[in-house]
């Protein structure tokens, strides 16, 4: 029995009708409940449904086997976990946006406001660049224009959100897609059957 | 979850370990609680985590509770490189893991530093498996080795920040990571294969060393298969090569482990049990000969796994008031301990404990049937 940590929400979905796809189905998943926890004893998968900045904890705890969770947050946390191949869904990119007229005073020590106080740190620590960091759960967008922070670090998926507001995207630090992961003691003992579903994902990907 | 796997206790395994290698004629090694801070911070990254509780000693100096005890091992063994030391060693540790709290954690282990040979190597693996054992009979051990992996970033001739970015991507199997760094660094196609081979690569021992021939690239890659080689043999002679296997995700710093290094597995806990390897070149850096090789478990993991304790305080619980005779509290009392129950006393209710019968002498007052 494979224990499958899926996000909750659209990018889920998504995800599930791939694991469908790769024999993996369990038709419970689709009625509409209220339930967290499906079983298909027949295709051997447990599927349930996380909070999607949450996957990797499970994963990497053992409560699920394997999971799909966004590089975001994988490069935010660093969780200790196999990352087995990339979905290819969920695409965005984690960028720095500002003011269109933006304009970085070296002189100053810059102001990021963030969800990914990780993923910011480690940027413009290569940069040499010193930062305040700003860490805001939701809303990033409106930290700028209220002169909270000079720039913000968040996920820029179609750039609507930032032009509507004024902003505008200013470099990508990493582009974003959905990842299998999978728990790396489970990786071995489950290994047939994890090898063997990531193989049958990968070559769905690869026939878009 | 296999929920219906049960271990024994931490305690029962270390003691059944330590009795292993005394077997094998390991002395034990005890040490103090403390060392200088110095001498953890001149080897910093050996630790993992690398968050250490310091102090200051009355005299001024600066003082670490231990997080570790191959470090200490190491500093004492004598630096005479044709002396062997065999030590094990049960022993609590200090630090934080993963920038989280700091904690106690029970180490339990072996090393084996100074004029070793390859039977020594072999020993010290084989053993890793018969720790293994002793605690599950459903366990894992993969295998990697660090001349290898050294040896096909070396061919590479890539810079140190790519050689670091790749060992990072190997040990998350992470083959679109690995592609993207040799994109971005101009590696030939055939060496990102390989690497992507590589980090892909999980079989058991004998299926791997055929895939390991091909991956082979310079002396290095090839001496450490010739040791991986013969060190399959041994656990094939052995018969404890049935749930071994060759994983390169096992890095190590390379700055400090050089050889065979592996991990152990017991199915059901989401962490690996055991680690070790082999690690002449920390000996280096400590001025001192030799080869060196050990490894360690993690004892305080097996408590996920652990058969579910009683749950009951007592078998009996006998209640008594001011007017209960303390005479016939003690008979009841003597009589069922007699007959080999747990038998506890608690004036007024039974408020908070959880027994599995209840004799009630409450409101039985003098003259009643003392």
């Amino acid at each position: 029995m494979l224990n499958v940590a899926l996000p909750k929400g659209r990018l889920g979905e998504k995800v599930y009708a791939m694991f469908e796809q790769a024999g993996k189905a369990c038709p419970s998943i689709r009625e509409a409940n209220r339930k967290l926890i499906f079983e298909s004893e027949e295709n051997g998968v447990r599927y349930f449904w996380v909070k999607p900045s949450d996957v990797a904890i499970y994963v990497e705890r053992g409560a699920a086997d394997i999971g799909v969770a966004g590089k975001d947050i994988l490069a935010e946390y660093l969780p200790d976990i196999y990352e087995l191949l990339d979905l290819n869904i969920g695409k965005c990119r984690m960028c720095v946006a500002g003011k269109k007229d933006f304009y970085d005073d070296r002189e100053r020590v810059l102001r990021v406001a963030t969800k990914f106080p990780h993923i910011a740190r480690e940027y413009y620590a290569a940069k040499s660049r010193e930062i305040d960091i700003i860490k805001l759960n939701g809303s990033i967008e409106i930290a700028p224009i209220l002169g909270l922070s000079d720039v913000i670090v968040d996920i820029v998926e179609t750039g609507t959100t930032l032009l509507e507001n004024d902003l505008a995207p200013l470099e990508t630090i990493l582009p974003i897609s959905a990842r299998l992961i999978s728990n790396k003691v489970s990786f071995k003992f489950k290994h047939e059957e994890i090898e063997a579903l990531r193989a049958e994902l990968a070559r769905i990907c690869s026939e878009g | 979850m296999a929920a219906e796997i049960t271990l024994p206790s931490p305690d029962a395994a270390a003691r059944s370990l330590c009795s292993l290698y005394k077997q094998y004629g390991y002395r034990h090694f005890r040490m103090s609680k403390f060392e200088e801070y110095d001498f953890y911070a001149r080897n910093k990254s050996f630790l993992v985590g690398g968050s250490i509780i310091t102090f200051t000693e009355p005299g001024g100096r600066l003082m670490a509770l231990k997080p570790d005890v191959t470090l200490s091992i190491v500093k004492n063994a004598g630096a005479t490189p044709d002396a062997t030391q065999k030590v094990y060693y049960n022993e609590k540790v200090y630090r934080a893991e993963n920038g989280g709290e700091f904690r106690e954690i029970t180490q339990t282990g072996l090393e084996c530093v100074g004029a070793l040979g390859f039977y020594d190597i072999s020993e010290v693996v084989t053993l890793a498996i018969r720790s293994l054992d002793l605690v599950s009979a459903d366990w894992i051990l993969d295998i990697s080795h660090m001349g290898f992996v050294s040896g096909v970033l070396a061919h590479l001739g890539a810079s140190e920040r790519t050689r670091e970015a790749l060992v990072t991507a190997i040990a998350e199997k992470n083959a679109p990571y690995i592609e993207l760094i040799c994109r971005e660094n101009g590696v030939a196609d055939e060496d990102r294969d390989r690497l992507c081979a590589l980090a892909g690569l999980y079989a058991p021992f004998r299926a791997s060393l055929d895939t390991l021939s091909s991956l082979s690239v310079n002396d290095q890659t090839d001496a450490a298969l010739s040791e991986l080689e013969k060190l399959c043999r041994v656990l094939e002679a052995t018969g404890l090569d049935r749930n071994v296997n060759i994983d390169f995700s096992i890095v190590n710093d390379m700055n400090y482990y050089n050889g065979v290094i592996f991990r152990g597995y017991i199915n059901g806990i989401p962490q690996g049990v055991l680690a070790g390897g082999s690690y002449d070149s920390l000996l280096e850096k400590m001025g001192k000969r030799g080869r060196a090789i050990g490894f360690a478990l993690y004892l305080d993991l097996l408590e996920q796994l652990r058969a579910p304790g009683d749950r009951k305080d007592a078998d009996v619980l006998i209640l008594y008031d001011d007017d209960t005779p303390v005479g016939e509290i003690l008979r009841l009392r003597d009589e069922r301990a007699a007959a080999g129950e747990r038998v506890r006393v608690q004036r007024g209710t039974d408020a908070g404990v959880t027994a599995a019968r209840i004799i009630d002498l409450r409101g039985k007052g003098d003259g009643a049937d003392a």
